[in-house]
């Protein structure tokens, strides 16, 4: 826990207010869902199955790249700008309420792999991920985002703990 | 505007995602660690988010009939609790408490140098379109 009143996690929070902002804004204007998985579907190539009734359009595949395209800048905008030395290409966290930058993981190789296939496959079938359900669904009340949110929250943690306190 | 306001949501949405720390995989293993040195810092994202979302949604887009630069709201018409959201979330969980990072977070992290970024990233999209054929299809 924090130990004093400096360490509330005030990034967090505004990183989280920023989501929201997002969220809000591609609802109110473009009546879309700031759901990452789902946003990325719609640009991947359709396959046999895909559902018939989100039938993709130049119009459609065009704004997902574009707020994808924005995500990876904003991404690179907040890293240079919080933790970053311009050009140099580190990444530091020097200020204590920043949150750091990883330039790796500590998962192997196959641990992502496996890992990203499991994420792309279990967002494909539950419509969702944190984003989408998380925080579009949650806060629209919708008990099927609720449920979902609280499965993979309990499921992640059993992994965590799994990974750190038995088979670390 | 449709597409000006796809792309600044965008800008926005990586730049949270960076600014909150959900990037950082060590800091979600902390969070999701329950039982050990619980870090409660991740819970203030969605937190922070809904605090913004969820007023906006009932305050300006729920009574809209349709949405400012488009035709109509693309909300999920889907209500019932089924076994396909169930089994899907299970597997994202798992997923997401193996490597400590899901898929905002990973687009967010594609332009700063993480290669292990990549890698999760290329296996996502793998099981998001080999998924559609190979196991399951939703009715």
């Amino acid at each position: 826990m924090w130990q004093s009143l400096t360490d509330f996690p005030l990034a967090s929070l505004f990183g989280g207010m920023l989501l929201g902002i997002s969220a809000s804004l591609l609802l109110l204007f473009n009546g879309k869902i700031a759901g990452i998985s789902g946003i990325i579907s719609g640009v991947l190539p359709r396959t046999a199955t895909s559902s018939s009734t989100s039938k993709s359009t130049s119009h459609d595949r065009t704004w997902r790249w574009l707020f994808l395209f924005g995500m990876v800048a904003g991404g690179l905008f907040a890293a240079e700008l919080l933790v970053g030395e311009l050009l140099s290409g580190t990444w530091s966290a020097d200020l204590d309420w920043q949150n750091s930058v990883p330039t790796e993981f500590s998962s192997s190789t196959l641990a992502l792999i496996i890992a990203g296939l499991l994420v792309g496959a279990g967002t494909k079938l539950g419509n969702g991920c944190t984003s989408g359900h998380g925080i579009c669904g949650i806060g629209r009340l919708s008990m099927r985002s609720l449920v979902a949110t609280i499965t993979f929250m309990l499921v992640a943690a059993v992994t965590v703990y799994f990974r750190l306190h038995v088979f670390a | 505007m449709f597409y000006i306001i796809a792309l600044i949501s965008g800008l926005l949405f990586g730049f949270g995602m960076v600014l909150s720390g959900m990037i950082d995989p060590q800091l979600v293993t902390a969070f999701l660690d329950v039982t050990g040195a619980w870090q409660p810092d991740l819970a203030f994202v969605m937190g922070g988010a809904l605090l913004v979302f969820m007023p906006m949604y009932f305050l300006f887009v729920k009574s809209k009939e349709k949405p400012i630069s488009a035709d109509n709201f693309m909300l999920s018409a889907l209500i019932q609790i089924d076994k396909p959201l169930m089994i899907g979330a299970a597997l994202f969980g798992l997923g997401w408490g193996l490597a400590g990072i899901c898929p905002g977070p990973a687009v967010a992290s594609l332009a700063l140098g993480n290669s292990d970024v990549w890698v999760f990233f290329v296996a996502m999209l793998a099981g998001n379109y080999f998924f559609n054929f190979k196991l399951f299809t939703r009715k």
